[in-house]
C-alpha cells in the first residue's frame, strides 16, 4: 500500500513539476542561452552513440530478417522491415534510452547535487524559482533535440541495414532495391508517429530525472541512489508509454 | 575593511514568529516559539547543536512550512507566496551553498541578472562593488571549490549584499573558520548592519560573535525558547543550563567516561 501512495505521489510530483515549469515559458527569450547549452548537452553530446548505435541496430535487424527471410523469398522485403522498425519504434525508443543513460543520469546528479549541497534552497531565497531555471530550458530543450536525434538515429540505421544487405553474402539485395521497399511501403504517418513517441519519450525522462533529482535529500551517497532511481524510473517508464503511444497511434 | 563600506539603499523590515510550532515525521523541532526582531537590529539565536536553531532559520527564510504558527516579515507572512516578490531577503548558509559550476563573478550575478536589475555594465559595477567591500576582487573568475573557507563565508555574504537585502539571515557564519577569520566575518556583519541599518538575524552557538553583535539575543534548547533579552542579560545568566553552555567547565576527570579509562586497561 505504502509503495502504491509512493508511485501516485512521484506522479502526482512530476505532473506538478511540468506545470509549474510550463508557467515559465514566457521567460524563454531570457533563458536563451541556458536552452542552447542544453540543446548542446542533450543533442550535440548524444550524436555520436546515437549514430553508432543505430547504425548497427539498422545492420543487426537487415541480418537477422535476411537470415530468416531467405527462407520464403522475401529478401526483397528487407528494406521494408528496416525502414519501419527503425522509424515506428527501435530509432525512438533507442534514442530515448541512449538520452535516459547519457543526459538524464547527467540531469539528476546535478540537480541533486544542487539540492543536497543547498543551491537550490540559495535560489529559492533569492525568488529565483529552480523551475524556471534549472527546469523550463531542458524541458524545452529536449524537445527540440528528441526529433533531430531520431532522424539521425533513422537514416544511420537504414544506411547500416543496405550496407549488410549488399555486402552479405546470402542476402545481396542491392541498395537501389533496399531503399525502394523502404520507400514502397512508408508513409509520412510512420515517420510522424515515429517522432511524436520521441517527443513523448525525451519530456518524460526529462521531467522524471529533474523532479527525482530536486527531491533529493540526504548527502553523496543518496546523489548516486537518486541517479540510478532515475534511471531505472525511465526506462520502465519508455517501456509503458511505448506500449500505450502505440496503440493511441495505430 | 569596514570603513569602506557603501551603503546600498534599503528599506528594512522586522520579523514576528508567533506560536510556530514545527514537527517531522511527528517528532517536534519546534515548540510554541514567539519572537520579535525589531526592524535594524540585529538579533542572534544562540543554542546547543541540534536545538532547532537552523531550522528556525530556515522558517524565517521560507524554506520550511510551519507545522502551525505564523512568520511575519513586517506585516507579509512569509507562507503567502506574494511575500518574495515585495521582500529582499537574503540567507548566508552555514556552507556558503555557492553554485559550484559558476565563477564567483557569476554568483553575484545571478540575482541582478535573473531580476533584470540593470544593463550589464550596470551588474558589473554592482558586483564589483560588493566584491569590492569583502576584499574579494582577485576571486572574481575563480570557482566556489577554489576557495579558501574563509572566502567562500566571504563570497556568500558579497552573493547576500548584491541582492540588496532588507533582511539578512547568517546561519552559523563563523562555523569551520580561524579565530581571524571569525572576527573579520563578524566586523562584516556588524558595519553591513551599521551602514546599511538591515535587520539582521544571526543564528550561532559562538558566544564571541552573538556578545560581539547582538542588539539582543535568544537561547533555544529543545525546540522551546529559553530566555531572550539583551547581551548583559546572557553575560552573567541566572540559568543554569545557559551559564554551563556559555562557559561551560572541562572535567579531565568527569565520571561518565570513566568506562573509556576501564577498556583502555
Amino acid at each position: 500500500m505504502k509503495q502504491i501512495y509512493a508511485i501516485f505521489e512521484a506522479i502526482g510530483s512530476t505532473v506538478l513539476l511540468a506545470i509549474r515549469a510550463g508557467r515559465y515559458l514566457n521567460t524563454l527569450p531570457r533563458q536563451f542561452p541556458r536552452l542552447i547549452e542544453q540543446c548542446y548537452l542533450i543533442g550535440y553530446t548524444t550524436l555520436p552513440i546515437v549514430t553508432i548505435l543505430c547504425f548497427f541496430i539498422g545492420s543487426v535487424l537487415a541480418l537477422q530478417s535476411g537470415y530468416s527471410m531467405q527462407n520464403f523469398g522475401a529478401k526483397q522485403l528487407i528494406g521494408t522491415l528496416v525502414g519501419m522498425s527503425m522509424v515506428r519504434e527501435l530509432g525512438p525508443m533507442m534514442v530515448a534510452i541512449l538520452v535516459t543513460g547519457r543526459v538524464g543520469s547527467a540531469i539528476t546528479a546535478e540537480l541533486a547535487s544542487m539540492k543536497v549541497y543547498q543551491e537550490v534552497d540559495a535560489l529559492i531565497t533569492m525568488n529565483i524559482p529552480p523551475e524556471r531555471m534549472l527546469v523550463m530550458p531542458r524541458m524545452v530543450a529536449v524537445l527540440v533535440m528528441m526529433p533531430v536525434l531520431t532522424v539521425i538515429g533513422n537514416l544511420c540505421g537504414w544506411f547500416g541495414g543496405a550496407l549488410v544487405c549488399k555486402y552479405t553474402g546470402f542476402i545481396s539485395v542491392e541498395p537501389d532495391a533496399y531503399f525502394a521497399a523502404l520507400r514502397r511501403f512508408m508513409e509520412t504517418k510512420d515517420v510522424c508517429d515515429g517522432l511524436i513517441k520521441s517527443e513523448v519519450f525525451g519530456f518524460a525522462v526529462v521531467l522524471v530525472c529533474c523532479n527525482i533529482g530536486l527531491n533529493t535529500r540526504g548527502g553523496p551517497r543518496e546523489i548516486g541512489a537518486a541517479v540510478t532511481k532515475a534511471v531505472v524510473t525511465s526506462l520502465i517508464l519508455i517501456l509503458v508509454l511505448d506500449y500505450f503511444v502505440t496503440k493511441a497511434l495505430i | 575593511m569596514a570603513e569602506s563600506v557603501t551603503p546600498f539603499p534599503s528599506k528594512t523590515f522586522g520579523v514576528t514568529i508567533e506560536k510556530l510550532y514545527k514537527s517531522f515525521d511527528g517528532v517536534p523541532v519546534l515548540k510554541d516559539i514567539n519572537l520579535e526582531v525589531k526592524p535594524g537590529e540585529i538579533f542572534v539565536i544562540m543554542g546547543p547543536s541540534g536545538s532547532g536553531k537552523s531550522v528556525l532559520l530556515k522558517h524565517v527564510a521560507g524554506l520550511e512550512q510551519p507545522t502551525s504558527g505564523r512568520v511575519l516579515i513586517g506585516s507579509y507572512d512569509v507562507a503567502d507566496p506574494g511575500t518574495r516578490q515585495r521582500i529582499h531577503l537574503a540567507l548566508v548558509f552555514q556552507a556558503g551553498a555557492l553554485f559550484n559550476s559558476m565563477t564567483v563573478y557569476d554568483n553575484l550575478a545571478l540575482y541582478p541578472r535573473e531580476h533584470r536589475l540593470g544593463t550589464e555594465p550596470h551588474i558589473r559595477d554592482r558586483v564589483m562593488h560588493a566584491l569590492q567591500i569583502l576584499s574579494l576582487e582577485k576571486a572574481v573568475n575563480q570557482f566556489p571549490a577554489e576557495l579558501s573557507g574563509g572566502m567562500k563565508k566571504r563570497v556568500a555574504i558579497a552573493r547576500a549584499l548584491v541582492t540588496d537585502p532588507q533582511l539578512l539571515l547568517y546561519d552559523e557564519p563563523t562555523s569551520e573558520l580561524d579565530p581571524v577569520m571569525s572576527a573579520t566575518i563578524t566586523e562584516i556583519i556588524a558595519a553591513l548592519r551599521d551602514q546599511t541599518a538591515v535587520t539582521t538575524v544571526v543564528v550561532t552557538h559562538d558566544r564571541g560573535i552573538a556578545f560581539a553583535i547582538a542588539d539582543r539575543m535568544a537561547f533555544i534548547m529543545d525546540g522551546r525558547i529559553r530566555a531572550i533579552g539583551q547581551v548583559a542579560d546572557f553575560k552573567n545568566p541566572a540559568d543554569g543550563v545557559i551559564a554551563n553552555f556559555l562557559n561551560p567547565v572541562i572535567d579531565l576527570k568527569n565520571p561518565r567516561f570513566k568506562h573509556l579509562e576501564d577498556n583502555h586497561e
